[in-house]
């Protein structure tokens, strides 16, 4: 008899069009002291299992079948049973820790208010006991600390109290839903290595939810594989992840760029098991000859030069001391060569969307110049030229949510940069122009009359980098154009993009925080933190032999599937 | 907090300043001064000397100092129509208006609230159908029409309860109140319920919208996660986030209880402020129109202040703006 | 034709949440019913009560068909003039829904301008329009509509007054409801343009007055609706209670509310009728607009989560 035992779970959604099945057939087991991760892409159901362990799931979803044991006890679906467990034997630790805490209460409330609802503790007591709690999740001066308010937290911070009040009555459970998925890489590792520690020195037993492979492959013992609801695998973690038996699984896997070598292309799997060997994009001849692709000149492209961007938040009644800088880019220089795919990674705050926007025009810099060809972007002299210039610039965004107006149909969407940039083009030429591009970047043509909230997230990309192509550019922007995408949907833009490349000759800055897909992307790769750029190298030399220490840092720290290897 | 509190200080005193420019200019520029106190017989001579007089030839920045001078002393000159010093005439009013606004804001505040939690926390339960009907007519229901039916059925057909006028008022040399008589309790009854009726709709819709809303957050989910008991959440976490904008509302509603006790005030025939000014307003009587600006404004911007006290007090996001201590 | 429009409706989302909500149905029927009968009222009035030839003082004070003394000339009475009640009533809704229509559509022009070049511009411009905003939002819209008039009334001789009277009115309720609209309008247009869409209109170099009349207006649409909708209903509640404290349109084109003061005056005396069906017909009115706004706002926000 299992710690935990998951038989035969069915959870359904009745919307008034259909009724939606988030969970089919769930059948899992945890020990104490283990680790099981539940990994699947959006839409899977591992949070909707795991919200239905304590029994709350959002409405209108209902468990309809199966059981769930805690301990031999019976507490499917049953409120009574649930109220007596849940922060008493299960803790729960949701994905993001600026939303988790009550913003108007203090730690110390929060802490000793949980305490106090399951434990018999008088306050001075539960006050002791929080104290040493937030020493174990590693807050400094805990003493201190308890006495402030969540706001006053960062988010890594935030979290680990979020983690000290799962933990505060003593739970057998812990369910972890995405715990770092909206934290930096090196916050990320620390969380980790927490849970991975409270694990062995309490008997926990753990269950991890998360999207991210590598995460999976350094932190769980077994896992458990879901796609639209069902289990397609599961089993040990280093097994399922070497040798994966279902094509879901193998699909998913394939689809993570490894973090130890740069391969051409992903592997696609087909829903029958079989590899995808088509191009994702169907470019044929005549439209490369239409296009004009451009000879590669491997001249300076883009130049930039010592730029500084400080933020200034500009009050009313302005008075020195209120005046708050933020100083987002500190003389950062780079050079970009045509046709070569240059990466700019770091972590969020670095000031990489800034660049993007820098050199889009969309904001102006505090010093320093880029000069686009020999053209100075800035300079106000150069407005009049610089129209002749636009277009040749363009960028990808990574919310394909808000990157189309939700009110045009894609073929407006699409035509908007033509008609805009060539005033006077006939109608006919604006609709073989879309045409084109809707056949290169792999969607049909009736995807032309549609609305972008008919498609999905990848498609919707798609579209995106047909609208950026409208004005065939020399220099595309990838402001980090997968970060919000399923990994298997990922493969097929990243796909998409490098033959682009190839065959349009196009040169790219792809921004990212991911190092794994930056090495599979690029041909050189810049280093940010904090506004300061580290190293400019080769990509393989910078994963080889990196020299500055952020980087070497980096490299440490970023999860890795291929460790289930060591 | 020194700076929260000195900007929003001198933002207070500008707006003030707005507005007295505003009734100055009322006073001086709409229609004549001169030919409103003197009628039109007198000759130019005559008008001459009052102009004099009055200052009325000074330029415009001096006349504006000594308007605001004499605001702040509370002299705002003669009424045209009623000819006697507009102070007076305030002095004698605002007790009967702000018994009945004070009376009013309680009722609909303390109903308001309670009745907005409660369907906020029992959305789709029977009583809170029933009562989010009966707010539905509370704000298609203006507010006179509540009044002539309130009238129509407690006093000329139930006959129970006085239909105009304050009742016997006890007077307490600069404050008359209607507290201390039966006749006066009595009398105050229906203006207030219809005064606060509008409001306390208003009130229950927006408490109830908050409550909704912040029972879906994250902390909350957490919070039940814990296995925090419902009670706790539902009065003890969701009311206090809960509270932060109702305590907006209430600001602006005091003011709105002002306004609409004009309405309130001509129905039931309460010898008000707003009574005051609505024959002002007929009447073309600008001293007590600019002197009601004036006032009003000042009600106004001291309920803002409070507000942002409040919002200090209870808000720490606003209290402690310290940089995060890093990792 | 149309019944592809009409299947597009009931398979669309919205239109599908009207069809189902009873309420929205019945009070849109109602609402257009209102709406189609004062338009027309030459049409559908039994008499034109402002026309002296129709008014004879001796039919004054008729009750309504169903009490005894009542006739079937006059199915709601008659007031103390002798004018048939259902008459008046129905040109003085016409009155009151212009009033409405006119204040709304004037405080939703400029309102939604200042709010999305507010929004979209931001710096000092922002900042100020915001503080006239916040400080038009603390001062209710009946106190900023009297003042307005009392103002006007000021400046304009006597005689142009009631010509001029439905004009003041209308500007003074339409500059009382504008910062609703502001501030709604900023908020969405905070939201639309940090989207990334918008991102890319920039970048190709589209202006700000397209980006702003093209991208951005037609996405925050919605809820200029919800507050136009129950905007309507507190703009005629407004006219009517101006009306009734006698500052709102003159004597000679009663609005309900001017209707309404006059029963009022009669109301102890027994001649309930004269009062009463005004002030229903007010209430049906107000109630309509606000349950289909209500409705609207339910079903356009994206916040309150019910599947």
């Amino acid at each position: 008899m299992s710690f935990l035992e998951i038989n035969n779970l069915d959870i359904q959604y009745k919307t008034r069009k259909e009724t939606i099945n988030a969970s089919v057939d769930v059948t899992f087991n945890l020990e104490r002291g283990e680790i099981l991760g539940i990994v699947g892409e959006s839409g899977s159901g591992k949070s909707t299992v795991a919200n239905a362990i304590i029994n709350l799931i959002d409405q209108p979803g209902k468990i309809t079948n199966g059981s769930i044991k805690l301990d031999n006890i019976e507490c499917c679906n049953n409120e009574k049973i649930i109220q007596t467990i849940r922060g008493k034997k299960i803790g729960f630790v949701f994905q993001d820790p600026q939303t988790s805490l009550n913003p108007l209460f203090k730690i110390k409330d929060q802490l000793i208010e949980t305490i106090q609802t399951h434990l018999k503790l008088n306050y001075y007591d539960a006050k002791k006991r929080s104290i040493e709690l937030l020493q174990e999740v590693g807050i400094e001066n805990p003493e201190k600390r308890i006495n402030e308010y969540p706001h006053q937290f960062s988010g890594g911070m935030r979290q680990r109290v979020v983690i000290a009040l799962a933990l505060c009555c003593e739970p057998d459970l812990i369910i972890a839903d995405e715990p770092t998925t909206s934290l930096d890489v090196s916050i990320q590792f620390q969380i980790l290595k927490l849970l991975k520690d409270l694990t062995v020195q309490r008997n926990l037993g753990v269950i991890l939810i998360t999207h991210d492979m590598g995460v999976i492959a350094e932190t769980t013992n077994r896992v458990v594989v879901m796609r639209y609801g069902k289990i397609v695998e599961q089993g040990n973690t280093a097994e399922v992840l070497s040798n994966p038996q279902s094509s879901e699984c193998k699909s998913l896997v394939m689809s993570v760029p490894p973090t130890n070598k740069k391969i051409e292309r992903f592997k696609l799997i087909s829903p029958e098991g079989g590899e995808i060997t088509n191009k994702s994009s169907t470019l044929t001849n005549s439209i490369i000859q239409n296009w004009a692709v451009r000879e590669i000149s491997n001249e300076k492209l883009l130049d930039f030069k010592n730029i500084t961007k400080i933020f200034d938040e500009q009050l009313f009644f302005r008075s020195k001391k209120e005046i708050n800088k933020l100083k987002a880019l500190d003389n950062v220089s780079f050079q970009i060569i045509e046709g070569e795919s240059f990466g700019l990674v770091g972590e969020s705050g670095s000031g990489k969307s800034t660049i993007a926007k820098i050199i889009t025009s969309l904001i102006k810099p505090t010093s320093g110049e880029v000069f686009f060809e020999d053209l100075s972007l800035h300079n106000p002299k150069n407005i009049k030229i610089k129209n002749k210039y636009r277009g040749q610039i363009q960028m990808i965004f990574q919310d394909p949510y808000s990157s189309l107006n939700p009110r045009f149909k894609v073929k407006e969407i699409i035509a908007e940069p033509i008609k805009f940039l060539q005033k006077g083009i006939g109608n006919n030429a604006i609709q073989k122009n879309i045409n084109d591009l809707i056949d290169i970047v792999g969607m049909t043509r009736q995807s032309l009359e549609r609305y972008p909230h008919e498609f999905s997230g990848g498609q919707r990309q798609r579209i995106s980098i047909a609208r950026a192509l409208a004005t065939r550019p020399r220099l595309l922007i990838c402001d980090e154009p997968t970060s919000a995408l399923d990994v298997s949907i990922q493969a097929q833009i990243l796909n998409l993009l490098k033959d682009l490349q190839e065959e349009l000759n196009l040169t790219i800055l792809f921004i990212s925080h991911d190092l794994p897909v930056v090495r599979q992307m690029c041909d050189r790769i810049a280093v940010l933190r904090n506004g300061n750029l580290c190293e400019v190298e080769k990509t393989e030399n910078l994963f080889n032999n990196p020299k500055h220490n952020y980087t070497k840092e980096l490299l440490r720290l970023m999860p890795k599937i291929e460790s289930i290897y060591s | 907090m020194v700076n929260y509190f000195f900007i929003r200080l001198i933002q207070s005193v500008l707006v003030m300043l707005v507005v007295a420019f505003v009734a100055f200019s009322l006073f001086n520029y709409v229609g004549d001064p001169v030919h409103n106190m003197v009628g039109q017989e007198a000759s130019t001579e005559k008008r001459e000397e009052i102009r004099e007089k009055l200052g009325l030839n000074d330029p415009v920045h001096t006349q504006f100092l000594r308007f605001v001078g004499n605001a702040v002393k509370g002299e705002f000159g003669l009424s045209y129509q009623l000819r006697r010093p507009v102070s007076d005439l305030i002095a004698e009013r605002l007790p009967a208006t702000l018994e009945l606004v004070f009376i009013s804001a309680l009722i609909a505040i303390v109903s308001g609230v309670v009745l907005g939690v409660y369907t906020g926390i029992n959305r789709d339960g029977f009583l809170s159908n029933i009562i989010l009907i009966l707010s539905l007519f509370g704000v298609s229901l203006p507010t006179f029409v509540i009044g002539i039916l309130f009238i129509y059925l407690f006093s000329v057909i139930l006959g129970i309860l006085p239909s105009f006028g304050r009742g016997e008022v006890v007077d307490l040399g600069f404050w008359n109140t209607g507290f201390l008589t039966l006749s006066g309790i009595k009398a105050i009854i229906l203006p207030s319920i219809t005064l606060s009726l509008f409001q306390m709709t208003y009130i229950i819709r927006l408490v109830r919208a908050e409550m909704m809303e912040i029972l879906q957050t994250d902390y909350i989910k957490f919070a039940r996660a814990r296995g925090i008991k419902k009670n706790t959440i539902n009065f003890k976490h969701a009311l206090k986030n809960g509270l932060i904008p109702v305590i907006t509302i209430t600001g602006i509603n005091v003011g709105t209880l002002i306004a609409f006790s004009i309405i309130t005030e001509t129905v039931f025939q309460w010898p008000g402020m707003g009574f005051l000014f609505i024959n002002a307003v007929h009447f073309v009587d600008i001293p007590i129109m600019s002197a009601y600006l004036i006032m009003v404004a000042f009600i106004f911007v001291m309920i803002n202040f409070i507000v942002d006290i409040t919002y200090y007090i209870i808000d720490p996001r606003i209290r402690i703006k310290e940089e995060v201590s890093p990792e | 034709m149309i019944s592809e429009v009409i299947n597009k409706i009931i398979t669309n989302d919205i239109g599908y949440s009207f069809v189902k909500s009873k309420i929205a149905v019945i009070s849109t029927i109602v609402f257009l019913t209102i709406l189609i009968c004062s338009t027309f009222a030459e049409l559908i009035a039994p008499y034109n009560p402002f026309d002296p030839v129709n008014v004879s003082l001796l039919d004054a004070f008729t009750p309504p068909v169903w009490v005894d003394g009542g006739s079937t000339n006059f199915v709601l009475g008659t007031d103390q003039q002798g004018r048939d009640m259902l008459s008046t009533i129905i040109y003085g809704s016409r009155i009151s829904l212009i009033v409405g229509f006119a204040s709304i559509l004037f405080a939703m022009s400029l309102g939604t301008f200042l709010g999305v070049t507010s929004g979209f511009f931001g710096g000092r411009y922002e900042i100020i329009v915001m503080r006239f905003t916040d400080v038009q939002l603390t001062i209710p819209s009946i106190l900023m509509a009297l003042l307005v008039d009392g103002i006007a009334r000021g400046f304009i001789s006597k005689s142009l007054h009631n010509d001029m009277a439905i004009y003041v009115l209308i500007f003074a309720i339409g500059i009382s409801e504008w910062p609703q609209f502001a501030r709604v309008t900023r908020a969405a247009t905070l939201v639309e343009k940090n989207k990334e869409y918008i991102l890319a209109s920039k970048i190709i170099g589209l202006s700000n007055f397209l980006i702003m009349f093209k991208h951005i207006l037609p996405n925050i649409l919605r809820p200029v609706l919800v507050i136009a909708t129950i905007g309507l209903a507190l703009a005629i509640i407004t006219e009517s209670t101006l009306s009734f404290l006698g500052v709102g349109v003159p004597p000679t084109t009663p609005s309900l509310g001017t209707l309404i003061r006059f029963g009022n005056d009669f109301l102890f005396s027994g001649e309930w009728w004269i009062t009463f069906f005004p002030v229903i017909f007010l209430v049906v009115l107000a109630l309509s607009i606000n349950l289909l706004g209500d409705w609207m706002r339910d079903t356009l926000n994206p916040k309150l989560k019910t599947r």
